[in-house]
């Protein structure tokens, strides 16, 4: 098992309750949604949340990708987890879907995630992440 | 035709460099075929019985002589000297080295071609019309809306994981030659009363196991807010869509399930969201792409008269020719479909062949045709019998578009591991049972084989589909009738029990001279079953 973390702030110590427990006692601040829960459910309560963490039980599920994309775009700042089946080959979709820590069941090598986020030169559509499109490189 | 700049050529140079390490990783025995299979098929590279396939992207089907000459030149270095042009419009080499990858890729980089995204559940390569930018019956040329899509597609972070793989098609002619209604997403361009540009949005239309004729899901969306909606409409799919079972997970099924009306709801209320993203390229991308694909300087004065002295000239000419927009010129089909011969094959001498004539003749741009032939779509009338000859000499002169020759045919037990019988010889039989004359007497049929219940040979859709099954160890063929792919979109409806090889030909015989006695004037097959319906041929075929 490895944490990677991209953010600056001290990991959040909290244990993580389910939707369904936190939606039943929203003061809790860290939370785990599973593959096909709701995002949207949390949406009133991201303000006081610090974790969201989101399984991937198998790579092949990308429905936390949607997930994710969703609360960042509803304006959520804490750390956004993914757990699970998180693979190398996934990081940079992962990053660019707005995830900022990522929980893998497997050893996950950080030069090798380092490398892997700086592969590609450009993006060809706008996402959570800051990157410019190429699109928008074109025409200044 | 667009040409990639600095930022594409960077994007899938990367890309091979990625691909050689992973190869390298995968032959030293540092990963494991479980770790690598989901990373050569980002690359388009199959496991099939024999050998390893590798599917070569041809956005929207076009392409020019510098890159059809590379595919000659891979099939012969690479592979065992001919490549096989595919239903959505590629190029897959069948006998492919791992070890090779690598080097066929970093070739195809140098004439701005890759692989990604040629398989896997993603959004696979956009299909066009073959005649696009050359019809006289379009709104506008899709092709520039097909560019902006293949970038917005281009390892989208957030689909790259679909449930299942995602198929586009954009089209801006109203009539359909390229089964738009058979897609995951089908894009019409239109105009709307105020004369603007954009999209009718079909959804939810698919073959394999569960065929569907995609429902119109919005009459018109801005071509300026395209993106933002196609974002929400898979952005439903991928929350929704089903992860429990591979075929039912395809957006088909979600829509049928919920509905196209809860579909059409729910992505418009993602998209009241999604639009204020900014997800949009500005006009001057569009301007940018747009100048790539303009019409090259072709003489409107030229000669627009034939000389059809020559016999067999003229049969080529009546089928495989269609008037371009500008006077004086033509589209040209160029069959794939040989008698007795492998549905859209061609050896790497042909392909050379077409890219000579494409140079010559074609202001340097091919087609390739979901129905697994060759477009030159820019000829002047005064070149077409030196095309013709060329063509003809090179056994590429069969005269035999959309009749029953011409047929769609999936690879099947020969080269596929999923398929359950042969498609190929029987698609050699059923050509050479049908001489050319009596093709034309039944003109236009659409016929179309798969291997297997996957469908890629789209039997769905033929006015006669053939399916092979496996059937107590033996290949058994079903029979289906009354499928297109056209604009008048239907799925065909199994006849009855099925064939052995030879039976199913002689069943389609017997289905064929039932039309030829019922058909009124100017009626198609298709025309024929569908006003009069399955019992006279049930009958006749199984009398």
């Amino acid at each position: 098992m490895t944490l990677l973390r991209f953010r600056d702030d001290a990991a959040h110590e909290e244990p993580q309750v389910t939707l369904d427990a936190f939606l039943s006692q929203p003061e809790a601040t860290a939370v785990r949604l599973e593959s096909g829960e709701d995002a949207r459910a949390l949406l009133p309560y991201l303000d006081r949340l610090q974790l969201i963490e989101i399984a991937i039980p198998k790579f092949r599920d990308g429905r936390g990708y949607s997930a994710a994309a969703i609360l960042r775009e509803a304006g959520y700042t804490g750390e956004l987890r993914a757990q699970g089946d998180v693979l190398l080959d996934q990081v940079v979709f992962l990053r660019r879907c707005g995830f900022d820590a990522l929980s893998s069941e497997a050893p996950l090598d950080e030069a090798a995630v380092a490398e892997a986020l700086h592969r590609f030169p450009g993006v060809y559509q706008k996402a959570i992440d800051d990157r410019r499109p190429v699109w928008a490189l074109r025409h200044g | 035709m667009y040409r990639y700049d600095e930022y594409d050529q960077a994007m899938v140079d990367a890309r091979v460099a990625e691909f050689r390490d992973q190869v390298e990783r995968r032959l030293s025995g540092a990963m494991s075929e479980d770790q690598f299979k989901p990373l050569r098929l980002m690359n388009g590279l199959y496991l099939q019985l024999h050998a390893y396939m590798l599917r070569v992207a041809i956005p929207y089907g076009t392409l020019d002589g510098r890159q059809m000459r590379m595919l000659a030149s891979i099939a012969r270095d690479y592979d065992r000297g001919y490549g096989h042009f595919t239903t959505r419009q590629n190029l897959q080499f069948n006998w492919i080295k791992l070890a090779d990858t690598p080097d066929i890729l970093a070739k195809l980089a140098t004439v701005e071609m890759h692989a990604i995204q040629t398989s896997g559940n993603c959004i696979r390569n956009i299909s066009s019309d073959q005649f696009a930018g050359a019809a006289a019956d379009e709104v506008a040329d899709p092709r520039p809306y097909a560019e902006l899509l293949r970038q917005w597609s281009t390892f989208h972070p957030e689909f790259s994981l679909l449930p299942r793989k995602f198929k586009i098609a954009v089209i801006g002619a109203d009539e359909d030659r390229a089964a738009l209604k058979l897609h995951d997403i089908g894009l019409k361009l239109v105009k709307n009363e105020a004369g603007e540009l954009g999209f009718e949005v079909y959804a939810g239309g698919g073959q394999g196991r569960t065929p569907m004729v995609a429902p119109l899901i919005r009459e018109f969306i801005a071509a300026t807010e395209f993106v933002s909606y196609l974002e929400a409409c898979l952005r439903v799919y991928n929350r929704y869509g089903r992860r429990d079972n591979m075929y039912k997970a395809r957006i088909k099924i979600l829509i049928h399930e919920i509905g196209a009306d809860e579909y059409r709801a729910q992505v418009e209320e993602e998209f009241q969201h999604v639009k204020t993203l900014g997800l949009d390229p500005p006009a001057a991308e569009l301007e940018r792409i747009a100048a790539m694909f303009a019409l090259p300087p072709l003489d409107a004065g030229a000669p627009a008269d034939i000389d059809r002295s020559d016999p067999d000239f003229a049969l080529w000419l009546d089928a495989q020719v269609v008037p371009h927009k500008v006077s004086g010129h033509s589209i040209v089909t160029i069959s794939l479909k040989p008698s007795g011969g492998i549905p859209g094959d061609a050896s790497a001498d042909q392909i050379d062949l077409m890219a000579d004539l494409a140079e010559r003749y074609s202001h340097d741009e091919l087609r390739i045709t979901h129905a697994q032939n060759v477009v030159l779509p820019h000829v002047r009338n005064a070149d077409l019998y030196a095309v013709w000859q060329a063509l003809d000499e090179a056994g590429l002169g069969a005269a035999n578009l959309d009749l029953l020759g011409d047929i769609i045919a999936c690879p099947g037990l020969d080269y596929c591991a999923l398929a359950n019988a042969r498609s190929i010889p029987l698609a050699q039989k059923l050509s050479e049972r049908f001489d050319a004359a009596r093709q034309r007497d039944i003109g236009e049929l659409k016929l179309k084989i798969s291997g297997c219940i996957n469908a890629c040979g789209h039997h769905h859709a033929g006015h006669i589909g053939i399916l092979g099954v496996d059937r107590k160890g033996e290949e058994n063929y079903q029979l289906s009738f009354g499928g297109s792919g056209a604009e008048d979109a239907s799925v065909g409806r199994i006849i009855g029990p099925g064939f052995s090889e030879d039976g199913v030909v002689d069943a389609v015989e017997k289905a064929i001279e039932t039309y030829r006695g019922l058909r009124e004037e100017g009626e198609r097959f298709l025309d024929t079953y569908r006003r009069v319906g399955p019992e006279p041929f049930k009958a006749a075929i199984y009398a």
